[in-house]
């Protein structure tokens, strides 16, 4: 492709590989909005085409008539909605596919606004084709298709730590702060519409109202796609998000409330009442059914050891059952998904196999995905097609009053609520959270919904609506990033939990409920220690099989590390760092303590300390030569998924884990061939022969540094479990000890160990693809026995 | 402190209170509970704590006790352990778990921070010789899931191990195979837990009204 566009582009607008990219991407789009009006232009073909195939067929039938048989016939129609909907769907993703070849772009614009403009291209290439714009933006399809799935990914990969934590908070600025928005930019829309001067807009106080609840709420898709991409700290992002989250509750009740009262005209004291124990209603409403789903799904989960492969779908149906039977009651979907997705995850996760949890994770990031993508593009197109009514004095005064009453919003709980906080929220702090008030496509699905005759101001509304949202979402999202990098806000730390780390976090915890306890003092660490018993006594008995249940929290952390570890340390390929990152060549053997107090036999002394150093590094080793296992990594920022190319890991997992049993055992029956090793550096040329010699492409790292490497070499003509030792000498010692041993190289034997390497490593790595005696076994017995 | 506290309490109380930082409500508060914890004596034993029933159930109980009874925290550089501890020798312990107030500079944020990191030094450090050894760590670890019944023992052996490479590695980084780790000592400690951000979650909320527990 290049070279035939090379002779004229010297200067080279096409000249990378990602502005060609950019280019095909142009084409499509032009292409996909000239295929929709010609889709709808060709349905009046067709339709007369059939029309006159019956009745042809009819005289056909009663003349016999001989037609010639259609070879090539076009018929849109059948598949015109499939087609339409498939069509869409491609170019979202297409859209994403290009603006990540043109990181330069991406890094300036935020996603959101590039879906946008292109939604807008494509509604201004329909309507110039002068075909009328389909209403892509159809709330149903919003609220029953759109939405769901990236509620889901957000309520199942909710960090709950530091949701509960800042729970008292988030729940503050969702409720009063959306009640004060709706109210202040309600009331004075009103008071503007009563001033004399401003041009007729006959607008009452209850549909200002009405207008006012569907604008205040921030709107979790717009928040998403804004702050994934800024990475601030954790307590922001989830004061922002949470709040974003949860105010749907409130915008529910207050729109059902002032559509219903708009058409009487008046609201009593008596309804207000009524409002208030609506809002209750709908709230925990809403998290009962998620619960109640979620448990359903927990308990389900626990039957599925014999059909994993249906078990993504429980999770996903039962979630989406849980949002419509929640909209059936007109309760809060959306806090009904988060409740769902938040209860049912630890239970489920620890149920379920690998590889179901890979495939909901994947599932989850790409529905939501592409939901997102196509609600900025329709966001876009609906734009376009409108219908609009521009009235200057409304639409800036919305803009302006959204944007003061978030800030006085803001500013006004936080003093409140810094009150309670130990941990205060700074002025910095503020200003994000004002900030990053942004609204989006469910502000503008709310207001679609309207009814047009009961609301002659609907258009006058929705025309605001989008304002407001393409003003958040350009400006607002626009500049949010170069804001924090200038007020030096505090970025999200890469976390990298180290295992000192989470034994501390579990010891704080259980000091300060201690702590509590001392003091009388029912706080919030003793509450949430009586949760964690009974959850750990009653609950996970009934919800979780098999012994998982009784899995402490740090032990099931110290698994994950060290499959995390594992992974890293193949990853890095033939490095020989650590997974810290650090190069060290620190070992067990040096913190072990060389005199044992307690009274032990000279002979057992070595032996035990040794056997349990080395016992470490082949537990290292086994672990390097697993291959890609699954890491479970809680994640909810959508570009962090790590890449999982070889699905094929479960059969070496086994393997692994039977070696380990294996050695483990042989271990202690060990002779005293252990010397201090020296290993050397993996060199090029063997990495590379490993990666030739096999199809699957395995990395067996050799080892970290100071670290003995094992040789299975189960190959052998001789004893099937044996290994050649080899000591200082580098002559085959002899083959009498039975099991697996231990080969120890010193720095010596260098030059002629790496040929004998290069041997060994294949005779390691064709045992390691055999996949062993019980491969069908289950594959979710716990890493360590 | 006599029998008449009450009459003596103001100055006491403000003595206290710019010993320990606390203020004079929360101290009158914790003074009530002190008073209830051992019944009405002036000091505090051992045999006391194991009488808070919620206490009991929490797996590291034993070595929050001993917090209390270890003369490193009262604020002096005094080593070793009393058998009873009076009011101040409490606040003193209880003030380790104060939130820090809104406008500290960044110095005074760091000596906070270290105070309490010398606090969670201190509960594991339990022989007093500046480090925490493997057997020390272990001790923690074993501790912590000692309530997990048979699981514990060998893992926790494991983890422990683990972390105390972890904590190597990262504190001295290269070590040749025949040199000895000795422990962690406060200097690693500190290193080790710095992204922890200990300052904002190593607190109480002392509030003015406390729920009295009746035993």
């Amino acid at each position: 492709m290049l070279p035939r566009i090379a002779p004229f582009n010297r200067t080279g607008f096409a000249r990378t590989v990602p502005e060609l990219g950019l280019l095909l991407l142009a084409i499509l789009v032009l292409l996909e909005g000239s295929v929709l009006p010609l889709g709808a232009a060709s349905t009046p073909e067709t339709n007369t085409h059939g029309e006159a195939n019956r009745s042809g067929a009819v005289e056909g039938h009663s003349n016999h008539t001989k037609k010639a048989f259609p070879v090539l016939s076009f018929n849109y129609e059948s598949v015109k909605l499939p087609f339409e909907i498939s069509l869409w769907v491609l170019l979202a993703f297409l859209m994403k596919l290009g603006f990540h070849l043109v990181p330069r772009l991406s890094g300036i614009v935020p996603e959101s606004c590039l879906l946008i403009v292109v939604g807008l291209l494509v509604g201004g290439l329909i309507r110039l084709a002068r075909e009328e714009v389909p209403p892509v933006l159809n709330s149903k399809l919003f609220f029953y298709c759109l939405l769901p799935p990236i509620i889901l990914d957000a309520g199942y990969f909710l960090p709950i730590r530091p949701f509960m934590e800042n729970l008292g908070t988030i729940l503050m600025f969702a409720v009063v702060g959306t009640l004060w928005n709706a109210f202040f930019v309600g009331g004075l829309l009103f008071a503007i519409c009563l001033i004399p001067q401003t041009p007729v807009l006959n607008i009452g106080l209850l549909p200002c109202l009405l207008f006012g609840s569907i604008i205040s709420a921030v709107d979790p898709v717009a928040v998403l796609a804004v702050f994934e991409e800024i990475h601030i700290n954790e307590l922001l992002h989830i004061l922002v998000f949470g709040e974003s989250l949860l105010n749907d509750a409130v915008t529910v009740v207050l729109y059902h409330l002032f559509e219903e009262f708009a058409l009487v005209g008046s609201v009593t004291v008596l309804d207000g009442f009524l409002g208030i124990i609506s809002f209750l209603i709908v709230a925990l409403g809403g998290v009962l059914f998620g619960a109640i789903f979620g448990f359903l799904a927990a308990f389900t989960s626990r039957f599925t050891s014999h059909i994993r492969v249906i078990e993504p779908l429980f999770v996903f149906v039962y979630s989406y059952m849980a949002y419509l039977a929640a909209e059936m009651f007109h309760l809060s979907g959306i806090m009904a998904l988060i409740a769902c997705g938040a209860v049912m995850r630890p239970y489920v996760e620890a149920n379920i196999s690998h590889k179901s949890h890979t495939t909901i994770k994947y599932f989850l990031k790409m529905w939501s995905s592409v939901s997102e993508t196509l609600i900025f593009i329709f966001l876009g197109v609906a734009t376009v097609e409108g219908p609009h009514e521009w009235n200057w004095v409304f639409v800036t005064a919305t803009v302006i009053l959204c944007l003061v009453s978030r800030v006085i919003g803001v500013v006004g709980l936080t003093f409140v609520i810094n009150k309670f906080r130990i941990v205060k929220l700074t002025t910095k702090d503020q200003f994000i959270i004002a900030y990053g008030g942004l609204r989006g496509a469910i502000a503008f699905s709310l207001g679609f919904l309207l009814d047009e005759h009961h609301f002659k101001m609907r258009n006058i509304f929705l025309t605001a609506i989008i304002t407001v949202v393409f003003f958040t979402v350009f400006v607002q999202g626009m500049t949010i990033k170069p804001l924090v990098e200038l007020l030096a806000v505090k970025k999200k730390q890469e976390a990298k939990r180290s295992i000192n780390e989470e034994i501390h976090t579990q010891f704080l915890d259980h000091l300060l409920t201690g702590i509590e306890d001392i003091c009388g003092h029912y706080g919030h660490h003793h509450w949430k220690d009586k949760l964690n018993r009974f959850n750990k006594k009653y609950v996970k008995g009934f919800l979780i099989v098999g012994e998982r249940s009784k899995e402490p929290q740090l032990i099931a952390f110290y698994h994950k590390m060290e499959m995390k570890q594992a992974i890293q340390m193949v990853e890095s390929g033939g490095g020989s760092k650590l997974a810290s990152a650090m190069p060290s060549t620190v070992s067990m053997q040096n913190i072990q303590p060389k005199n044992q107090a307690a009274p032990l036999k000279p002979k057992e002394r070595a032996l035990p300390q040794l056997s349990k150093g080395r016992e470490e590094e082949i537990r290292k080793i086994l672990r390097t030569n697993l291959q890609r296992t699954r890491q479970r990594l809680h994640s909810y920022n959508r570009h962090t998924l790590v890449g999982d190319p070889e699905e094929e890991g479960i059969k070496d997992l086994i393997l692994k884990k039977q070696m380990r049993i294996e050695l483990d055992r042989k271990i202690k029956e060990m002779a005293n061939h252990l010397t201090v090793p020296a290993r050397t550096q993996d060199s090029p040329t063997m990495r590379r022969a490993r990666l030739a010699s096999d199809p699957q492409s395995f990395t067996v790292k050799p080892s970290a540094d100071g670290v003995p490497v094992i040789q299975v070499d189960l190959a052998s003509p001789q004893s099937p479990d044996s290994v050649n030792l080899f000591d200082e000498t580098g002559q085959p010692a002899q083959n009498d000890d039975q099991g697996l041993m231990m080969k120890t190289k010193s720095s010596e034997s260098d030059k002629r160990s790496e040929k004998d390497d290069l041997r060994d490593q294949q005779k390691l790595m064709r045992c390691l693809s055999d996949p062993g005696p019980a491969a069908e076994e289950d594959e979710d017995e716990p890493f360590l026995p | 402190m006599g029998t008449l506290l009450s009459a003596q309490a103001p100055q006491e109380y403000s003595h206290l209170s710019k010993k320990t930082g606390f203020s004079l409500e929360q101290i009158e508060v914790l003074h009530k509970r002190f008073k209830q914890l051992s019944q009405d004596e002036d000091v505090l034993r051992k045999e006391h704590f194991n009488g808070i029933p919620d206490l009991a159930c929490n797996p590291i109980s034993a070595q929050i006790t001993e917090a209390f009874f270890d003369q490193r925290n009262f604020c002096n550089n005094v080593a070793g352990k009393v058998d009873e501890i009076s009011f101040e020798e409490f606040l003193l312990v209880l003030s380790h778990f104060r939130p820090p107030s809104q406008h500290l500079k960044e110095e005074d944020r760091e000596n906070v921070r270290k105070e309490k990191l010398r606090f969670l030094f201190n509960m594991h450090d339990t022989d007093n010789d500046g480090t925490i050894t493997l057997e020390e760590y272990r001790h923690v670890v074993e501790e912590l899931l000692s309530h997990s019944g048979a699981l514990g023992k060998e893992t926790a052996k494991g983890i422990a191990d683990a972390a105390m490479l972890e904590v190597a590695s990262i504190s001295v980084g290269q070590m040749r195979p025949d040199e000895f780790y000795e422990g962690i000592t406060f200097e690693h400690f500190l290193k080790l837990l710095a992204g922890f951000e200990i300052e904002s979650r190593m607190n109480i909320r002392f509030s003015k009204n406390t729920f009295t527990m009746c035993k």
